[in-house]
């Protein structure tokens, strides 16, 4: 009954809005009440899913490349030191300086298409995910090491059966991660510069005051971003069979 | 038949940031048998099968370690540690099989090897179940075979048994006797009784620096009873030794 709960807050949410609108008797182009945005939703889904299959695609997209590219840099740091000093400094960077400043340098670069959203979502979740691969590798029993080098294992043959299984758990907290900011970075992307997804099409509802529509995008969004990682959470569980904390 | 080989360390010194901790260390395993190492915490006991394994010691040790030929002993030493090093995600089996695995040996026969020796430690039964499910004792079982599926001639026990239970140590000690047979065995513990049980010859770590080892004086053959005279009277020589004051 573990989807009970959060069934029940949506309702509790929903019957808060609800009446909110109802004793404030909010006009429409403030806050239109969930009937409202539900009908309008119903009206316009063709438009919408036109919209959301862009950004569904730029966020799964994003969210892949820069799982690779996490997962690449931090076995690069793990296993060659030098490479450590080199990359924690590009690491640092792509954290600290925050990807609003950039987006609208990267859809210069890259344009309006689907690159410079791609690209943003990979810059905000590379971080996250290289971190915690890296710690992951770094962390691994000394004892397993041991107990592989006495058997004659050679660094490839430990890297895949040894420290990469015993990085998974690490990697996961990372991924999880990375699913939930992953939208952030295409959102931002499609509202500083682009002609489809549903950053663009909030935008130009608000521009017509269709709050509703608008209302029914960020819907949209929020059911496929949590749908997101609630399906990368059950495929970790499934990948983690054997680790008691997340197995399922 | 198995041909044991004598393992030889000669003059070994392990110094760590100027702290000496073996000066000169010379120790014979003697070929097929069961040499025990005891000592207290900090006294190198670890450092020493660490070094005979070829393992790590975290320093550059200087001397000799080979056999009774003069051959070094790379890649015909197996290990097996207190904590019984199970990889959580594969099953019973797969771990038994571990090094088979890490070195792509995909041969069926090593498959069977492996149930055979499942059921040599006397688990057969349980080949795909996940070593979180196991007690303390089975998991050890578990690393014995696959220290057995290894098959090397020499075999490095680093307290193999010190985190369980008395009377699963006590079957622990014979099973491990039983199967390790016409190997060369080091075993490192801090039990006094286990070494008297299974032990051809004891020694004490007590001094810091380490460097000349004396062997312990025991009558009989192992396996002994653990309540034999010889065992009795021996463990109060063997404390005393273990304690630093000589008895």
């Amino acid at each position: 009954m573990s989807w009970l709960k959060p069934l029940l807050i949506a309702l509790a949410l929903l019957g808060a809005w609800q009446t909110v609108v109802f004793v404030f008797d909010t006009p429409p182009y403030i806050l239109p009440g969930p009937e409202r945005v539900l009908l309008v939703w119903v009206d316009n889904w063709v438009l919408i899913a036109g919209h959301a299959t862009t950004t569904v695609l730029e966020i799964v997209l994003g969210l892949v490349l820069g799982a690779l590219l996490g997962i690449l840099t931090a076995v690069t740091m793990a296993f060659f030191r030098p490479a450590h000093s080199w990359l924690m400094p590009v690491l640092v960077v792509s954290q600290a300086l925050p990807v609003f400043a950039l987006a609208p340098i990267l859809v210069l670069w890259l344009g309006y298409g689907l690159a410079s959203k791609v690209a943003m979502a990979v810059l905000i979740i590379y971080f996250p995910v290289t971190a915690a691969c890296y710690d992951g590798l770094r962390h691994v029993p000394r004892g397993w090491l041991d107990l592989a080098r006495t058997m004659g294992a050679s660094p490839r043959s430990v890297l895949r059966h040894v420290q990469f299984p015993a990085a998974l758990p690490a990697l996961a907290s990372g991924l999880r991660i990375a699913a939930s900011v992953a939208p952030i970075g295409a959102i931002v992307g499609e509202w500083v510069g682009s002609s489809r997804g549903l950053g663009y099409l909030m935008l130009h509802a608000n521009a017509r005051m269709q709050v509703d529509l608008m209302f029914a995008a960020l819907f949209t969004l929020g059911i496929f971003a949590v749908a997101l990682y609630f399906a990368l959470d059950w495929g970790l569980g499934k990948l983690l069979y054997w680790h008691p904390q997340t197995a399922r | 038949m198995r041909a044991p080989p004598t393992v030889l360390l000669k003059d070994v010194s392990v110094v760590f940031d100027g702290f000496v901790l073996f000066d000169g260390l010379s120790l014979e395993l003697g070929a097929g048998e069961w040499t025990c190492v005891l000592g207290r915490s900090g006294t190198g006991k670890s450092t020493l099968g660490r070094l005979v394994v070829g393992l790590d010691t975290g320093t550059r040790p200087s001397g000799d370690l080979h056999d009774e030929r003069g051959n070094p002993l790379t890649g015909r030493v197996a290990w097996m540690a207190q904590e019984d090093l199970l990889f959580p995600w594969l099953t019973v089996i797969e771990n038994v099989a571990l090094g088979a695995r890490l070195r792509r040996e995909q041969a069926p026969e090593r498959q069977r090897q492996a149930h055979g020796l499942l059921k040599r430690v006397g688990l057969a039964g349980i080949e795909d179940a996940l070593p979180g499910t196991l007690s303390g004792g089975m998991r050890q079982r578990v690393a014995l075979a696959r220290t057995l599926m290894e098959d090397r001639d020499v075999v490095v026990l680093d307290e193999p048994f010190a985190s369980v239970d008395a009377i699963t140590r006590a079957e622990l000690q014979e099973l491990a006797f039983e199967v390790l047979q016409d190997r060369t065995i080091l075993l490192i513990t801090h039990d006094p009784l286990e070494a008297l049980r299974v032990g051809h010859a004891v020694f004490v770590l007590s001094e810091v620096p380490a460097s000349r080892l004396t062997p312990v004086p025991v009558e009989g053959t192992p396996l002994r009873e653990i309540d034999s005279p010889a065992v009795a009277r021996a463990h109060g020589e063997l404390l005393r030794q273990i304690a630093g004051t000589e008895g």
